[in-house]
């Protein structure tokens, strides 16, 4: 009986210590299998889900090798990144907001992927501005996987109601600030419609939908090594300023200030707001009968821009299954997956020289909103998401002073992001 | 267990061959092993891995590099970690006195057998059972502006002209939490107290009683006294998990607004998964561990 006992508890033992063992070393332990199919990982974040889910369901229809993707919200998919590396234990295939490329690529996070591109027939018409921050050092990491531009909507029927020509969207910044007022003074009485919204909590939403009409305007928030901040400067002030002057004549959805992100694109398919700054990837997920303007984000007085943002997408540089892994890669840029999944579904394509094809020409809006993936811009910096993205980052506040606070703080917070861009 | 008595009360009899020592001795070793494994790999390996990381630049991928005393001096410049300090002290502060309260007010109202009481005793402690990120999330949405129930119902009563900002200055979003986190945990504080309250015998009582002590008499000279143990105990437990702090502002508040409830552990959090400075984020955690064993020693000193 007692030597029953012992040997049970040694059991034990042996098997609690064998799990331990097993755990650690279960991320390289899998051995590549030589031939058969093959399911490889990816994880997107829920921004770009939709177009994800669309890719990776025509992969899995047409080919035997399958992917399993797994969406995480869009606010946690940083730090479930980290953590996974951390692990060793990323998917075999994962995208990743553009923004965030080069600090991915500078921790070594993605496999270089530079003489399988080399390859492709149409290697020079991948989105420029998703290709450039995929590079480091002259070796390349990503492909384009999703292209979300900043424009601006405008609810036709709400214009009509409101008196504006429902065919006219805003030409300047200063456009956009009277009619949205319009559409408050005319609609907003009983507090359910507005005259727009931003994401006002919100260090992504600013950077997205403020940074544009300093571009358009022809100056820029940052030097182009992503090192020093340029966010005090007129150009951006200037933008501030047109903000705070809406939110302060309460022309901005009552929650504007507390928005912080996962809402923020609610408003407009409700039909409660007139004109606000929207992602292009949204259009295709509006309501089918709702009236909708689109038009450039412009400048205080004119010019217009974007901020090309979306998401790439690369092979960890922890994969067994890299094959495969760039197998699917290279079919979501590929004529087929490119214009009988994104174009079909009114998105912007990764590749320049699809522009036009069958379904774009269809909704003059999709052409205008692909033709500003050369006008557009997305900016570059290796500590991008700790300065502007985090929530307890130096960008947010300084925005905030600017548009709701003390905008006398914002030259010392700029300071700040300047301090956060070079650690 | 049972082996081992019998063992023992039959050595007299024989003369215990060294063997047979050797052999009990492996046995204990044995029924140890397993607790000892789990601690070994659960705790203490991931806390040498902590101070060890705290030692090194750490990054995502990649080999570690020695750097001590780096990863601890930089804390002195991390203006939002002293912030957060200050913060989180004022927060347990606040919690603590509330919660103790609210849950010994909870625990004197149910600490008596009547019919029904069984409701009561349930509906306190049904919270607790929520999930705490789960909770977070149930307020946000509740609080929410914009399609949240609490304000249409507050302004259909009268109560308030227009939506209030639950979390969107820094003392509503601070009130907004503490609301949180009593309805979350007075439930539980409340049992705690309660088999503290039904330890006390009813002879003290009927003694004290006899002697013509009243109620506040008696509250104050022989509920409150010999609560003591048990108070302690909740006030170790509240102080520990407020002073680590982290879910309820992560969901609920997300450090907001303006850095107005950012907690040490959010701080911690940030640096390694959005900076990802591993070796960091371990520094201000073994800073964390030892500020909160020696706080922990000294109450336990103070409150014994």
């Amino acid at each position: 009986m007692r030597r029953r006992l012992a040997g049970i508890s040694l059991l034990g033992v042996l098997t609690l210590t064998a799990a331990a063992c097993g755990s650690a070393g279960g991320g390289g332990g899998s051995a590549q299998p030589s031939d058969g199919p093959v399911t490889i990982t990816m994880w997107t974040r829920a921004a770009t889900q939709a177009q994800s889910e669309r890719l990776v369901q025509a992969y899995n229809s047409s080919h035997k090798n399958q992917v399993k993707l797994t969406v995480i919200p869009t606010d946690n998919y940083q730090p479930r990144i980290a953590a996974a590396a951390g692990a060793k234990q990323l998917p075999d295939v994962f995208a990743a907001d553009v923004i965030f490329v080069p600090n991915y690529t500078s921790q070594g996070l993605f496999l270089d992927v530079t003489d399988k591109i080399a390859a492709l027939p149409y290697k020079d018409k991948l989105a420029p501005s998703h290709m450039k921050l995929g590079t480091l050092d002259g070796r390349q990491y990503t492909l384009p996987h999703t292209l979300d531009l900043s424009v601006w909507f405008w609810n036709k029927d709400l214009y009509e109601k409101a008196g504006l020509d429902p065919e006219q969207g805003p030409k300047t910044l200063k456009e956009f600030a009277e009619q949205a007022t319009t559409i408050q003074e005319k609609l907003g009485k009983d507090g359910k419609v507005h005259g727009t919204f931003f994401g006002g909590n919100c260090g992504g939403c600013y950077v997205f939908t403020f940074w544009p009409s300093v571009w358009a305007a022809g100056a820029q928030v940052m030097n182009p090594e992503g090192t020093t901040s340029l966010n005090d400067q007129a150009a951006m002030t200037d933008v501030f300023k047109i903000y705070r002057g809406l939110y302060e004549n309460k022309v901005t959805g009552p929650t504007t200030k507390e928005e912080q992100g996962p809402t923020w694109t609610g408003f407009f398919p409700k039909g409660e707001i007139g004109v606000m700054p929207m992602p292009s990837t949204t259009l295709g997920l509006m309501p089918a009968e709702m009236k909708i303007g689109v038009t450039p984000i412009a400048g205080p007085d004119g010019g217009e821009s974007t901020f090309v943002g979306g998401d790439s997408v690369g092979i960890s540089a922890t994969t067994q299954h890299s094959d495969a892994a760039w197998d699917f890669l290279s079919w979501t840029v590929s004529d087929e997956a490119q214009v009988e999944v994104m174009a079909k579904n009114k998105d912007v394509l990764a590749r320049t020289d699809l522009a036009a094809n069958k379904y774009s020409a269809e909704d003059p809006r999709v052409v205008m909103i692909n033709s500003l993936v050369a006008k557009g811009q997305t900016p570059f910096a290796l500590r991008f998401g700790q300065t502007f993205n985090d929530p307890q980052g130096p960008w947010l506040r300084l925005a905030r002073e600017a548009v709701f606070g003390d905008a006398a703080k914002v030259p010392q917070l700029n300071a700040e992001i300047t301090k956060s861009l070079q650690q | 267990m049972t082996l081992t008595i019998t063992r023992s009360g039959r050595r007299p009899a024989h003369t215990p061959p060294p063997a047979r020592w050797r052999s009990r001795k492996v046995q204990g070793w044995l029924y140890a092993a397993p607790t000892a494994v789990i601690v070994g790999v659960l705790f203490l390996a991931p806390l040498v891995l902590v101070v060890w990381m705290s030692l090194n630049r750490w990054p995502l991928l990649g080999p570690a590099t020695f750097n001590a005393p780096a990863n601890y001096l930089k804390i002195a410049d991390n203006p939002l970690f002293i912030d957060a300090v200050l913060f989180t002290l004022k927060y347990t502060a606040i919690t603590t006195v509330l919660l103790s309260a609210v849950a010994l007010g909870l625990a004197l109202l149910v600490q008596d057998r009547r019919p029904g009481i069984g409701f009561f005793r349930t509906a306190f402690f049904l919270p607790g059972a929520v999930g705490f990120a789960a909770a977070g999330l149930l307020f946000y949405g509740m609080l929410n502006n914009d399609f949240g129930p609490i304000d249409p119902m507050l302004q259909a009563l009268g109560i308030t002209d227009e939506p209030v900002k639950w979390i969107g200055t820094p003392n509503m979003a601070l009130f907004s939490t503490i609301t949180l986190v009593i309805w979350r945990f007075a439930g539980f504080n409340m049992l705690i107290l309660l088999t503290g309250l039904q330890a006390i015998p009813a002879e003290v009582y009927e003694a004290a009683k006899s002697d013509g002590a009243n109620r506040w008499q008696i509250f104050t000279r022989i509920t409150m006294p010999l609560l003591r143990p048990t108070m302690a105990l909740m006030l170790i437990l509240s102080v520990t998990g407020s002073l680590l702090a982290f879910d309820q502002f992560f969901v609920f508040t997300n450090g907001g607004p303006d850095n107005s409830t950012v907690s040490m552990v959010m701080v911690v959090y940030r640096d390694a998964f959005f900076r990802f400075d591993l070796g960091g984020a371990a520094a201000l955690s073994v800073v964390l561990l030892a500020a909160l064993i020696g706080l922990n020693a000294l109450m336990m000193r103070r409150l014994r």
